[in-house]
Order: structure tokens, then sequence, then C-alpha cells
């Protein structure tokens, strides 16, 4: 079996990737509010809402007021029983923390399963007028939706749904931009300037539940969680501003629903049937979507430039490289200026005239070796058979590194009662950061001190 | 102000935790041995698989042919009527029964002590991304165990190891991401939860896809079906709530210094990141075995029990018996309802359960529940009310007869107030006088003759003659002691003059010359008289 992508499927990553896309722009604010989980909650409480409503429109139904059965009109009760539910939640969830002194993430886990069970069992109770399969409303069947599509075209209903979910959502957002910033940023700010946090609030939940809603035959109640919050989260590992995180959230939402649907087709092929599972021919595209989301977070959380894991470790090592590379040419410095004077200093490496042997660097730790060997290939030191040897651009970059850790020496003695034993420690830090302007300054302000407090003369600037 | 703020500050809930102080010196005092533990323990042990035991043996022979299962379909057969197979369930006529009532009930009991600890370490949401992430973990199980031994995947231990190794990665991973980047522990819980349970939907499918998946049953993993397990299955629920529940009794002390002092349990060398995963291995226990039962929902079980014992208590082993009580009961009564009533599905039921005992102890809980608060704070009311009336009618009294001498109780007696009066006074408003009026009336503290004036009965002198020789007393002390302006002093001292105790008052007597109780202090600023109308 190979690997097959039609038009269909196109139709159907676009399905998906509107859904997830109209999702994640509420979530960006829920993931700045700190109200994630609250997110997750809404997903679950739709349920009795939509329930709810489908019940309301069956008794109608039977009583004879109503004869809609499904046209516009009955998916906007849904829509509204769906809305309802997530305000009651969010309400709900307010009055119990405040009245019941209660912390806030219990008081949602009480309202939300209880909500979420209540739902479960209308489904079980009514199981027999309610056309609602529970599983397809946890799943969701984004396979199956493309199917039902406008009259006279290949473009399936729920695309043109969620794509309007998407333009009012975005509408929305720019609409009520400053109010959202101001009450996600600084609360206190935003009720001193008249802005009504609660109302606010309400309002993005209220939005939030109809994204959901329309979210849910694409992705399911439960996948929805991930298409509303993950994409956010990983925006908010790889940028800082408002305007780009909710650009790449948009991105990051639409580009996993591709991906998602392609793994959805290839994977059976490329893992379950080498695996001896020959009668899987198809997997979950909801599911995948939600793998391909999390495989995106996974990788921002490891590689974003700037706050991924990885990355900083590369950082922070790259940087205990240069400290090491620039405390060996300070330490031979030392040795040159020890060797020429007859001023008994006592040096780290020990007895005078002792030299660093090229094979072991200072102490014969990997990172050591390769600090030889990186600063031999910069030129800044030569290798003989027995010694490490400073040549002359190595001296005037040791210079200035010796010259950094005196300065800050009379410096800090200058400022700060501090015992003349307590300064090297500092200055051994700070002697890394300091660059020329500032050495220059400290030289200003200490009226050029020809000495630090040890006694050992200042280098000039080379 | 501090004083005001140090006096009623007290009755801050947030700054009570637990008695705390107690709770200290009885765990670090030694006083309960480990041995009296350890002892206790066994016996308990003991107990559990007394009952355990003999019922599985009992059990398992009766049920053993293939499937079987020990639904109400089973019941029903047996006994037509719903009744009366509810009368049989309810007295526990039947083996099977018993074993799953007792296999649910034991672990609503350790869910509701997990639950404890997990509440007050404010991560009550971390469960429900343990169930949610254990879908892909019972998938993975049985496709592993399909590889091996074909049609024999659905062993429950194994799916249950599975599930427990993919809740611990989730609960892992979820700490990971808050510790290692910037994303907020909420976020992170939302996004492991959705990925998890995304990669279990993919699975899902794959397992129903394969020939002897459509029969495993696996979908009984997301909503739970308590009637569809086997003596088997139930057996090592039982057990395996038991061990959860004895674990619990065990590391009790631990997990409450995890709870009320992290810091100070790391000074005294304990092993505090190994506690907080022992705890998370204890949810990840609690929520997989659950997992059959209720489903995902099984968060519920640690979430609602231990919010609702909060109502009732204040004292953190007392929460963690109702705890354990309620969830026991919810779980009882959950599965009970749905094992006679037909359509009832079981992890539903357990949770809703849950929820109506979390609305009893909402409402009627004896620490903090809504009505003995409002009793509580409608009697407190009450009591304000009267000293400000009483305090009222003294000085417009006080300020028409303007003596220089202290009023004697006869003079308070028959001096007459208006209405009228009173509510110049003290800027209210006639309704509020006349109910305050009414109630004061009521208890006996003022009689009304028929002119519509108001005179203070002997009680009610007395209560006035208390209440503004406290008023002014801390009057007083705050003019001379906090260097407070005495125009400023009458509202401070509105609001500390009910709440000053004997010994305080003694105190303060010390500001005056004559220390006689009856001697009443002229107020330190003019009182303006009001004029009678």
């Amino acid at each position: 079996m190979e690997i097959t992508w039609t038009s269909l499927d196109t139709w159907i990553a676009v399905t998906a990737a509107l859904a997830a896309m109209s999702c994640a722009l509420p979530g960006v604010f829920l993931v700045l509010r700190r109200q994630s989980m609250l997110g997750d909650a809404l997903s679950h409480t739709a349920l009795p809402g939509i329930v709810a409503a489908f019940l309301f429109a069956h008794w109608m139904r039977v009583a004879g007021w109503w004869d809609e059965v499904e046209g516009g009109s009955f998916h906007a009760l849904l829509f509204g029983g769906a809305v309802l539910a997530g305000v009651l939640t969010a309400f709900l969830t307010e009055v119990i923390q405040k009245i019941g002194r209660v912390e806030s993430s219990a008081a949602l886990g009480v309202i939300y399963t209880s909500l979420f069970a209540l739902g479960l069992l209308l489904i079980r109770l009514f199981a027999d007028n309610v056309h609602l399969d529970a599983e397809c409303v946890l799943f969701g069947t984004v396979e199956t939706v493309v199917f039902n599509t406008l009259p006279d075209s290949d473009i399936p209903r729920a695309a043109v749904v969620n794509g309007c979910v998407l333009l009012v959502n975005f509408t929305l957002l720019l609409l009520c931009l400053k109010e959202l910033r101001l009450t996600t940023f600084d609360p206190a700010l935003a009720e001193s300037s008249g802005i009504s946090s609660s109302l606010v609030h309400y309002v993005l939940m209220a939005v939030t539940s109809v994204t959901l809603v329309a979210a849910f035959e694409s992705v399911g109640s439960i996948l929805v969680i991930t298409v509303l919050v993950a994409p956010a989260a990983t925006a908010f590992l790889l940028t800082e501003r408002l305007w780009s995180m909710i650009l790449v959230a948009l991105l990051v939402a639409g580009g996993s629903a591709f991906l998602g649907h392609w793994l959805a087709i290839a994977t059976p092929v490329l893992i379950f049937q080498p695996l001896g599972f020959t009668t899987v021919d198809d997997t979950n595209t909801a599911g995948m979507i939600a793998m391909a989301i999390g495989g995106l977070f996974f990788a921002a959380f490891l590689f974003s430039p700037k706050k991924g894991v990885i990355s900083q470790s590369v950082q922070r090592s790259l940087l205990s490289f240069r400290i090491v590379c620039e405390d060996l040419l300070g330490i031979l410095y030392r040795l040159e200026e020890f060797a020429r004077s007859d001023d008994a200093i006592r040096i780290p490496t020990g007895a005078p005239g002792a030299t660093i042997d090229p094979r072991k660097g200072l102490s014969g730790k990997l990172l050591d070796r390769l600090a030889v060997w990186r600063l031999t290939r910069q030129g800044y030191v030569e290798v003989t058979e027995t010694a490490c040897v400073l040549t002359d651009s190595g001296r005037s970059v040791a210079r200035q590194l010796v010259r950094s850790h005196r300065l800050w020496e009379a410096y800090m003695a200058k400022h700060f009662p501090l015992a003349s034993d307590h300064l090297h420690e500092m200055a051994h830090r700070v002697e890394h950061f300091l660059d020329g302007s500032l050495r220059e300054e400290i030289e200003t302000e200490l009226d050029g001190p020809g000495e630090d407090p040890h006694g050992r003369s200042i280098p000039d600037e080379p | 102000m501090s004083e005001r703020s140090r006096a009623t500050g007290c009755r801050d809930r947030s700054l009570k935790p637990f008695g705390w102080t107690g709770w200290k010196a009885r765990a670090f005092s030694g006083q309960r041995s480990s041995r009296s533990r350890l002892f206790s323990c066994a016996l308990l042990c003991v107990l559990l698989i007394g009952i355990a035991n003999p019922m599985s043996v009992n059990a398992a022979p009766a049920l053993e042919h293939e499937g079987a299962s020990l639904s109400r379909a089973d019941i029903e057969e047996e006994s037509k009527p719903v009744r009366s197979s509810f009368v049989r369930i309810l007295t526990l006529q039947d083996h099977t029964t018993r074993t799953v009532l007792l296999g649910t009930m034991l672990l609503g009991m350790s869910s509701g002590i997990v639950g404890t600890f997990m509440l007050l370490r404010r991560q009550a949401l971390v469960g429900d991304v343990v169930s949610h992430s254990a879908l892909p973990g019972v998938a993975i199980a049985f496709l592993i165990g399909e590889m091996v031994s074909p049609g024999e995947g659905r062993s429950l231990t194994w799916l249950l190891v599975g599930a427990a190794v993919a809740g611990l990665l989730a609960v892992a991973s979820t700490s990971l991401i808050t510790k290692f980047s910037r994303i907020k522990p909420d976020a992170a819980l939302a996004t492991v939860l959705g990925v998890f349970f995304g990669f279990g939907a993919v699975l899902f499918k794959v397992v129903q896809e394969i020939p002897s998946g459509n029969r495993a049953g696996l979908q009984h993993f997301i909503l739970g079906s308590a009637s569809t397990m086997t003596s088997g299955d139930v057996s090592l629920i039982l057990k395996a709530s038991a061990v959860v529940l004895i674990a619990c009794f065990l590391v009790f002390k631990e997990l409450s210094i995890l709870c009320f002092d992290e810091d100070f349990a790391s000074t005294q060398g304990w092993p505090v990141t190994w506690m907080d995963f022992a705890l998370m291995g204890l949810v990840v226990a609690v929520t997989v075995i659950g997992l059959q039962s209720v489903g995902i929902l099984m968060v519920a079980l640690l979430i609602t029990p231990p919010t609702a014992a909060r109502f009732w208590t204040e004292s953190l082993s007392r929460m963690t018996l109702i705890a354990a009580g309620i969830g026991g009961a919810s779980a009882l009564a959950g599965t009970a309802a749905s094992a006679t009533i037909p359509n009832l599905a079981g992890g539903p039921t357990i949770v809703l359960a849950g929820s109506m005992f979390f609305l009893i102890s909402l409402l009627f809980g004896t620490k903090s529940g809504l009505i003995g608060r409002w009793v509580q704070r409608s009697r407190t009311e009450h009591r304000v009310g009267r000293d400000h009336l009483l305090r009222a009618m003294f000085e417009v009294i006080e300020a028409r007869l303007g003596s220089e001498e202290t009023l004697e109780l006869d003079q308070l007696k028959t001096e007459a107030v208006s209405l009228g009066e009173l509510t110049r006074r003290r800027s209210w408003s006639g309704l509020r006088v006349s109910r305050l009026l009414n109630r004061a009336f009521t208890d006996g503290d003022v009689s009304l003759d028929p002119t519509g004036a108001w005179r203070l009965s002997a009680t009610g002198a007395r209560v006035a003659c208390r209440a503004v020789r406290n008023h002014r007393l801390w009057e007083i002390f705050l003019i001379r002691s906090a260097d407070i302006a005495p125009s400023h002093v009458d509202r401070d001292a509105d609001f500390i003059e009910h709440v000053l105790t004997p010994e305080v008052i003694e105190e303060l007597e010390g500001l005056l010359a004559r220390k006689d109780p009856r001697v009443i202090p002229p107020s330190p600023h003019p009182i303006p008289p009001v004029e009678a109308r």
C-alpha cells in the first residue's frame, strides 16, 4: 500500500486547519491569562450544553411547536446550548470559588467533571432519541465531515463554518484588542481605566465556547483542548510580542493540521503494517493533529532560539568554554609576569617557574584540553614540548583580561568595605564581562590607579 | 490601625492553616512512635486482606467461565424486577455485587485520601492529566501484548501497567516543562493532556482495526463501566486499592509535611523530590485503578471528596478521613445506582453522586458551609446592631441631659427616645432603625409606650452601659497610645467595641483614674446633641 494524497485529503486538512486556527486565537489569551485548564473545562462542558439543546429541540418537535430538523436554526440552538454551558461553567466556578472559598483549580475540577458526567448520563439515558455518539463527540470525525459539502461544490460545510468562526474571532480580536491586552497583562490598570475585566473574561469564555463547538465536528471535544492551548504554548516559547505570538500560534495550528493528516495517512503504512498489524490502514486524523502539535511544541521546547532547553544549554556551555579559555590566557599572562619579577606572589599553579602542560591544560579535564587546542588554533598560544607560551596577540588579549580583573578589584576595594581576600572571587567572575569602554570608565573613576589592592600593577590597555 | 487588623486578622481563614503548630508538635515530638504506626498499619492490612481474599477466592470459581461479567444484566436475569435487585444489592446478598461494591468503595476511599494531598498542594488538576494520558499506555500495552501473543493482549494487569507508565510519563513531562521553560503550569498540564490523549485516540483507532481489538472492550477505559468487569478485574482492583490505602497510611506523616511546609521538610533532610514523586505515584496508581470503572472522569473522585471535606473540618487527619468517607460513599452510591437502573453509566453516576455530596457539604458543612457561615454572620450582625442601637440611645439621652456626671441606670430607663432622634444620631435609614428596634423589642432590651417613645429596659440599659464603656475605653486607648486625633477615633472604636474580651478590658481600664466598672468615662470627643423634634 502506498501513501496517497487526494483532493479529499486536502479538504480534510483545510477543514482541520481552519478549526485549529480558529481555536488557537482565543487559546493565545487563555495561555497568557493562565486559564488554560478553563479551556479544558469548557471543552468538556460544551457536551452537556449540546445534549441539553438537542433534547430541548427533540422535546419541542414532539410537542409539535417546531419542525426544524437539520437546518440553520437547529445548529444555532446547539451553539446556544454550548455557549450557555460554557459561560455557566465559568460563572459557577467563580461562584464556588468565592462563596465556598475553594481554591480555583479545585472549584473548576468539581464543576466541569459534574457537568461532563451529567452530559454523558443524558446521552446514555436518551440514547434512543438522540443520535449522538459519545465516541464521535470525544474524538471527532473530520474524515467523514468532508462528505457533507455545500451544494454544487466540493467545499465541505464544516470548512465554511470553521472559516467563518476564524474570521469572526479575528474581527473580534481586532475590535477588542486594547481591552484584551490590558485585562490580560495588567488587570488592575484595566479596572482603574474603566474596563470591566470580568466582562472581558465572560466574553472570552463565550467566544471560546462558540469556537470549541464549531471545531467539535472536526477535532472532537477533548482534542479541542490541544488545538486550543498547545499552539499558543508553542508560540509562547518562541516569541515575546503579542502579535508575533498570535501569528506563530496560527501558523503552528494550521501547519500541524496538514502535518497531522499526512501522518494519519502515512503511519499505518510506515509503522503499523511493518509491525505486523496488517489490517490497520487508517488512523485518527484528529489524534494525529494533536500529536503533530505536540511534536512542534517539543521541538520548540528543545530548540527555541532563546528559551529552548538545548539552545540554552549550548549557550551556557559555549560561555563556560570561553571562560575556561580566558582563564587559561590569564594564568599564562600571570606566569610570565611572575617570571619577570622577583616578587613572590603565589599563583594558582604553584611553584615559581611553573608552566602549563600543553597536553593537560590547567587540570587535565576535557574542556581544558579543548581550550589549549582552541587557543592554539586562534593563534593566541604556541605549544612547545613542555609548555604553552603566549603569542603576541594572545598576550594582548590576556593583558585586557588581567587589566579587567585588577581594575575591578580596585573598584570594589574603593567603594565597598570588603576584606582584601574577598575581592579576587568577584573580580574573577566579572573579568569576563568587562569591555574596553567599561574598563576606561572604571579607570577614570579611579583616577588611573597604578596598582590593584594586592599591590600588583594594573597593565595598560594594549 | 494595626491593633484592629491584629484583632480581626485572626479571623481570616488563610492565616490559620489547619492548626499547624499542634500537628507539627505531634508529628515531631515522637509521641506517636513508629512502632504503634506499624502496628496499626499491620492491623489494617490484616483486616483488608481478610475482607478481600475470601471474596475473590469464593467469587472466582463461580464465575470462571468465559466472559463472566458482573453485569446488571446478570443480576436482572436472576431477579427480574428492578426493585428486588436493588434490595439485593443494598443488602449485599450477592457475592459478586459485594466484591464490585467493595472494590469501588475502596477505590473511592483511597482516591479521597490521595486527593486531599493533591488539593492541599494545589495540584488538583494533575489527576485530570493522568486519567487522560493513561489511554495511550493502555493501547500500547494492548498492542505489545498482541504482538507477543496474539489474542492475549487483554490482560488487565498488563493494561494497567501500561496505563501507569504512561501516566507517570505525563506527570513527569508536565513538571519538566514547567521546570525548564517559561510555560506556566496550567498550559503545561493542558498541552500534555491534549497531546497524550491525541496519541491515545490514534492508537485506539488502530486497536479497533485489529480483529481482536474490537472485542477487547478498551473503550470502557474512556468512559468507564463497572458493570462489564470480570471477577478477576474486580479482585485486582480490590487488592490494588487496598495496597494504595495502606501505602497512604504508611506515608501519612511524610505527605502532610510535604503539603504544609516543603521548605521545612527539605531543611529537615527529607528527600522532598522523591516524596513528591511518591505522591504522584499514588495519584497515578489510584487513577489507573479507577480507569476501568470510572474512566477519564476519575479526576472527579480525586478533587470532589477532599474539596467537600474541607467544608467540615480544619484538621488534616479529619479532612483525610472525611474525604475517604465521601469518596467511598459516592463510589458506593454510584455503583449501586448504575447496577440497578438500566442505562445509567457507572462512571458518570459515581461522579454525580460525588457532586451531590459536594453540594450538601457546601451548604451544610459545619466549618465553612454556607448555611453555617450565614447563621454565624447574622448572629454577629445582630449582636453588632444591638450594641450600636443601645449605645446610640445612651448617647442621645446623655447629650440631652448634658450632665457632667455619670448617668445613673434609673435615668437611662426613664428617658424616652424617639425614632427620629436615633435616625439622626447614626445616619441610619428609618427602615434600619425600626428593624433594629423591633429586634431589640423582641429581645426585651427596649420598651415602647403608646406615644411612640422608646425606653431602655433594665437589661437594655446594662448592655448600653457596657457598650458605651467599651467604646470609650478603646477611644481613650487610641488617643493616648496610638496618637490618633480625638475626632478620628469614633469609627475605629465602632468596629472594635464588640470583640473586646474581658482581659483586654481589664488592661484598658489601667488607663482610667477610677477602675470602678460602674463608672462610664465621659466621651473624649464632643457628641453633638440631637435636637428633638
